[in-house]
């Protein structure tokens, strides 16, 4: 499935991610292909997670969002979930990786 | 599972299964998800117990499409059975190429697939949102993950799989 470029956006130096409604293996190829795009060319330094649209995440977002979080940490980047349910909020604190990732309601 | 015959006092169902093959294509994991979604309808589950049994099925149809076939298709067989308790069992079978050490394999974040950004959370997953999970594998004939979880019950929040130190420590490997 062909990602569409409105579902990205740069503002200043965060990368915003405007996740689709299920994050799952099937979607997942896409999403890290345009991202790391983004992030090569447009010196990236954050990247915001919108999960407005998601209502079913499995293991494979946090692939995705580890991925992403190794491609920006070591430069003193950080990754951000923003607009996130009950439900995306029990897998990322389920995992542990809210460590990792500032969860924003 | 034994606590699933103790009698709840609940209205009781009738017994219900199905069975359904198909091919392991990555578009067939959401397929897995609202057939076993649909299955559960009729029991009155919560919300969140039936995104935990969405979530455990897609992490093995999942397995077995990226593992056990390497993306290469095959065929997975997915049968679930709901009893008059209310205890759901779930198998997801594939003829793949197995597991050689189920043990290691079951470890949070042991993946075979980091080149591919696969978390290692799979099976973690499954046993953090089902009750109780069996996994039989041998090598050059399949894998087949059986998990139960019994509904109305309640539930309490799992347990953080791992702590921010050790996704750190991964973070910058």
């Amino acid at each position: 499935m062909e990602k569409k470029m409105e579902e990205y956006a740069i503002i200043d130096d965060y990368l915003c991610i405007r996740m689709p409604q299920e994050v799952d293996h099937h979607g997942a190829t896409g999403i890290r292909e345009c991202a790391d795009r983004l992030i090569l060319d447009d010196k990236v330094k954050n990247i915001v997670f919108d999960f407005a649209d998601t209502t079913f995440m499995d293991s494979s977002g946090l692939g995705i969002i580890i991925g992403r979080y190794r491609k920006i940490s070591c430069f003193g980047g950080k990754v951000y979930a923003v607009n996130v349910s009950e439900r995306i909020s029990r897998i990322l604190r389920a995992s542990g990786m809210s460590a990792i990732v500032e969860i924003l309601t | 599972m034994e606590n699933g015959r103790a009698k709840t006092g609940a209205a009781q169902i009738t017994a219900n299964e199905i069975c359904m093959e198909f091919d392991a294509i990555s578009e067939n994991e959401g397929l897995a998800r609202v057939v076993i979604a649909a299955f559960l309808s009729r029991i009155d589950p919560t919300v969140d117990e039936i995104e935990d049994v969405k979530t455990a099925v897609s992490e093995a149809v999942t397995n077995a499409v990226i593992h056990g076939y390497g993306e290469r298709g095959g065929r997975i067989v997915m049968r679930a059975h709901l009893s008059e308790e209310k205890v759901l069992s779930v198998d997801i079978s594939d003829k793949g190429v197995g597991i050689a050490d189920v043990e290691q394999a079951m470890q949070p974040l042991f993946t075979t697939g980091a080149a591919k950004e696969r978390s290692g959370m799979g099976f973690s997953f499954m046993e953090a949102f089902m009750d109780q999970i069996e996994v039989e594998s041998g090598v050059g004939e399949g894998t087949c993950v059986h998990m139960w979880k019994r509904f109305g019950v309640g539930q309490d929040e799992p347990a953080p799989i791992l702590q921010a130190a050790v996704w750190n420590r991964s973070g910058r490997a």
